[in-house]
């Protein structure tokens, strides 16, 4: 008797092992995978679903970091071994446009999510909105699919589109800080260039010099900022916002070339109290 | 009047050092009992024993009240504390309106000096020094401001300029039973109405102290009856201290002390006071051992332990202002909790004192401005970034009679000062400026010093030197985008400032005999790592209108000179003349000017008494300016003379006394501002005033 208990017992205690395994390897996976990031739509064809997924679970106007997974729809699994590149398009009235993008790499750490980085310069309207199109390929197996997104104005300006001295058109998107702090911020930027209505490459070499101001208290500023310049990991701009109280802050740029004359905007005096171009933070 | 300490001390002891060398005397006495009653109520005893030892030198002590009753040698009874401050010599109080008054002692404001009461830390919360300790009290609370120059006042904690020890209002268990007295008066230049009450028990062991006392002051007018608008104030302080004797030789006695301040009004700044609020609270206890005698050398006469807290809440406010670039909230609070234990003993002919204290306090104060647009986010940031402040310290005082003429008094106390920013938006504010900030900071602070006194056939003179060490202020240290409307500069604090410290030197001569007495004081301070505010063209002013930026750093030195000289003659038993001088001098090692620092000021005094009846003119003035600091916003401030006219009469009825005293102040109504007036405001004109005093 004794033994048989001790083998009842033993198994129990196996198969409690086994449902604990079995939640901790499935479960919490699940939950990692998405963690943070809330869906923003679904994009379907005839043999999948393409989740889009933010941090805020909407696309705005400016930068957007944006994760995505692929769902079989036959089997109901995400597929993991799949290479993506995708493509927003404007659809204006009287013309079509791109916009700057990145590629679309695996999220490092994660096994169904992809993601990369879309810069809306402008918004949508009633009219005129934004596409996009994920073409995927699994095992050598293309497809594609396409949908309209929505894509509103940001309430604070992220991003600024203007033409330089050169007269090359310009674009710049505030990636960082996205969660502003009282204290010295790591702020990033991406500069791009609109070669064709299409083509929006990264600008090299480039300097985008800040002056944080708060044009609600007299237009004071901040000490400390740094310049940001190019980094050669990533491509983007970085350097160093200082924001000494929360609320309202307009952060004047001036755009500067490899040689070091400015492209765009103005430096801030008693009489030029704001630049032609600028970001806008509040928090 | 301000009364020294050596011409005080036949009539009564007035302070603790007298009190142990009134042990030192009585010790010999075999009445413990009695002598306990002088220990716990020094101040109020009988005795009139004469002293052996020289009495202490540069300390000076302003006789406030005594029981239930406020002094009547006051010309004015009812005055602030801050008007009782101000007729020390070595006390100019900085100006900011009708209320609240900084203390300057030694021309060195809050940041190098202390003020106590009765020995408890208490740091304002107001980071524009809009509350001084002195504004948390009230004089009914009050038996007397011991003023200690230097390092003389380091056994209240680490300074440069000296210590303010205001010391509270006690009943002696001489006197038992129900003493009430009602206080009233009123001025007509603000209308400032006065109420107080007191009311006190005392038994056989026990014994109660209740006071209150309310102000409620509207805007007062300069000379020429030009008003200062948003001068007025209003405030009430009740008070409470008890006691329980325990084999007669052991004491509790807990204290309290509540005092509001609504609506203040402080014409030389851009903002005004909502509210003040202090609670301070303590408790004690006191032992007296009934043996003194711990060996044949060695006793013990008095073991004081006191535990402490108080909580302090200042709300600046804009809103009666007229126009204001922005609307701002600016509260801060300030929390501080501690204890002192210090013993009293005699070996031989050493007289010791050791105390150990220890205080922690949170300092807090935030800004949030409201932009014109309301849908836009408030702007807020930390100006006092939660610093927490734990200090704790060793002092060592040993007074040794050489004789019965002269004395050689030592001092030496070790503190540890610690400073953490708990906040972490705080912390992250000042990284702003200082990237490498670390969250908090250790200090070691030393002081040490020797005095010799010496007096003999009236002549009495001392000279001292000591070496202090202070650790910078909150602001100083920590704060954050702090506006001086007087330079209208930001200040930012900096954390990496090292300790300031000052080499001091000191002297006094003084004569007396019946009718005449004289005292010559001077201190000199050589001052090293001193804080000051230097200016920053690199970075850009917060406060809208601010001239720019000046960050806490530190000059290799500066040097200040005090002296004053005070007289006084009896001329007969009714006409009594006193006259007093006042000098200061400060600079950098630029030999640039220092601010607030007196022009050669000076007042006498004229007093009539017969019987009842007493009168008194006086005259109050200051030299031109001629050493001002534009650097620190300091322009030259004009010379003036005021006349001051008072008497009193008082009536004694059955067993009650009824003192009536009514004045003249600045009877030629004259316009005047002197240099410690924050941007020039004016100074009251002519006011009547009435003191109306009623005890039974």
């Amino acid at each position: 008797m004794k033994f048989q208990l001790k083998n009842i017992v033993t198994v129990l205690l196996i198969a409690f092992t086994f449902v604990s395994c079995s939640t901790d390897n499935s479960e919490p996976i699940v939950i990692s995978e998405l963690d943070g990031l809330t869906k923003i739509q679904e994009l379907t064809n005839d043999t999948h679903t393409i989740e889009l997924y933010s941090a805020s679970g909407t696309l705005q106007q400016g930068y957007n970091a944006i994760s995505l997974r692929i769902k079989n729809k036959a089997t109901k699994e995400y597929e993991t071994n799949a290479t993506v590149n995708w493509a927003p398009i404007m659809k204006m009235s009287t013309m079509t446009h791109a916009c700057p993008y990145s590629e679309i790499k695996k999220t490092s750490g994660k096994q169904t999510l992809y993601n990369g980085y879309i810069v809306f310069q402008m918004a949508e309207n009633t009219m005129e909105h934004w596409f996009l199109t994920v073409n995927y390929s699994i095992n050598g197996v293309a497809e594609s699919v396409s949908a309209q997104i929505a894509v509103p104005a940001s309430t604070k300006q992220r991003v600024t589109t203007f033409i330089g001295t050169d007269g090359t058109k310009y674009l710049l998107a505030l990636i960082d800080p996205s969660n502003p702090k009282v204290a010295t911020n790591e702020m990033t930027v991406g500069v791009y260039k609109m070669s064709s209505m299409m083509q929006f490459p990264v600008v090299d070499g480039f300097k985008v010099k800040i002056d944080p101001r708060m044009p609600s208290m007299g237009n004071h500023g901040s000490p400390n900022n740094v310049d940001l310049i190019q980094s050669s990991i990533d491509k983007l701009y970085h350097g160093k916002l200082s924001l000494t109280m929360t609320g309202y802050w307009k952060i004047n740029l001036q755009l500067l070339n490899d040689k070091n004359e400015v492209l765009k905007g103005e430096s801030i005096t008693d009489a030029v109290p704001s630049s032609t171009i600028y970001f806008e933070i509040e928090f | 009047m301000v009364v020294e300490q050596f011409s005080q001390i036949k009539k009564a002891k007035t302070s603790y050092i007298l009190a142990f060398i009134l042990r030192f005397i009585m010790k010999k006495i075999i009445f413990s009992w009695a002598l306990f009653c002088l220990a716990i109520a020094s101040i109020y005893g009988q005795e009139q024993t004469k002293d052996t030892i020289a009495p202490n030198n540069l300390n000076e002590v302003i006789v406030i009240g005594k029981k239930s009753e406020i002094s009547q040698k006051q010309v004015k009874p009812l005055a602030s504390i801050d008007e009782y401050l101000q007729q020390s010599g070595k006390i100019e109080m900085i100006k900011r309106g009708g209320y609240a008054w900084e203390p300057v002692l030694n021309s060195m404001a809050t940041e190098r000096t202390l003020i106590t009461i009765d020995g408890m830390r208490i740091f304002g919360a107001c980071t524009d020094k809009m509350d001084p300790i002195s504004s948390y009290i009230e004089v009914s609370n009050l038996s007397e401001a011991s003023i200690k120059s230097g390092q003389q006042g380091a056994c209240h904690g680490a300074t440069i300029g000296g210590a303010i020890d205001l010391k509270r209002n006690r009943s002696s268990f001489n006197d038992l039973g129900w003493k009430t007295s009602v206080n009233t008066g009123f001025e007509t230049n603000s209308n400032q109405k006065i109420f107080g009450t007191a009311v006190n028990y005392v038994s056989d062991s026990f014994y109660i102290d209740t006071d209150f006392m309310y102000r409620d002051a509207d805007n007062y007018s300069g000379g020429n009856s030009q008003k200062v608008l948003f001068s007025q104030f209003r405030k009430f302080n009740i008070s409470a201290t008890s006691g329980v004797l325990i084999d007669k030789n052991k004491l509790v006695e807990g204290s309290i002390i509540y005092d509001k301040a609504t609506a203040v009004g402080y014409p030389a700044l851009p903002m005004d006071v909502s509210l003040a609020e202090a609670l301070i609270t303590s408790l004690k206890f006191e032992y007296v051992p009934k043996s003194k005698k711990l060996t044949s050398d060695l006793a013990l006469t008095n073991w004081e332990t006191k535990i402490y807290y108080n909580t302090i809440t200042h709300k600046m406010d804009d809103t009666k202002r007229p126009a204001v670039p922005i609307h701002m909230d600016m509260p801060g609070w300030s929390d501080t909790y501690g204890f002192y234990s210090k013993i009293k003993g005699v070996i031989e002919n050493h007289h010791f004192n050791v105390d150990l204290n220890s205080f922690y306090n949170r300092s807090i104060a935030e800004m949030t401005m409201y932009p014109s647009d309301p849908n836009e986010n408030l702007m807020f940031m930390y100006t006092w970034p939660d610093v927490r402040t734990f200090y704790g310290s060793l002092f060592l005082e040993d007074n040794i009679a050489l004789n019965a003429a002269s004395s050689l008094k030592f001092s030496v106390s070790l503190g540890n000062h610690f400073n953490e920013v708990a906040d972490q938006l705080g912390l992250e504010s000042l990284q702003i400026f200082y990237p490498n900030m670390s969250k908090s900071k250790s200090r070691i602070l030393k002081s040490i010093s020797a005095n010799y006194l010496h007096y003999q056939n009236g002549f009495e003179y001392g000279l001292g030197i000591a070496y202090g060490e202070r650790a910078p202020s909150v602001s100083e240290g920590y704060g954050f985008y702090l506006f001086n409307s007087f330079d209208r500069y930001d200040y930012i604090g900096n954390p990496g400032l090292k300790n300031e410290n000052s080499v001091e030197g000191n002297a006094y001569l003084g004569y007396k005999n019946k009718s005449f007495s004289a005292k010559l004081t001077s201190s000199y301070f050589h001052i090293s790592n001193y804080i000051v505010g230097k200016p920053d063209a690199t970075v850009l002013p917060m406060t809208i209108g601010a001239s720019g930026i000046k960050v806490y750093t530190a000059l290799d030195y500066a040097t200040i000179f005090n002296t004053d000289l005070n007289l006084e003659y009896q001329f007969d038993s009714h006409f009594k003349a006193k006259g007093q001088l006042v000098y200061n001098y400060g600079k950098d090692l630029e030999n640039q000017n220092l601010p607030f620092i007196s022009p050669l000021r000076y007042s006498t005094a004229l007093n009539y008494k017969k019987d009842r009846f007493s009168a008194e003119i006086m005259i109050q003035g200051n030299a031109t300016q001629t050493q001002y600091s534009p650097f620190y916003g300091e322009d030259r401030t004009p010379d003036y003379a005021i006349l001051n006219l008072t008497s009193s009469y008082l009536f004694a009825i059955n067993e009650s006394k009824l003192n009536v005293r009514a004045g003249i102040e600045n009877v030629l109504d004259t316009y005047y501002s002197t240099f410690s007036d924050w941007n020039n405001i004016p100074r009251k004109g002519r006011n009547f005033f009435l003191n109306v005093t009623f005890a039974y």
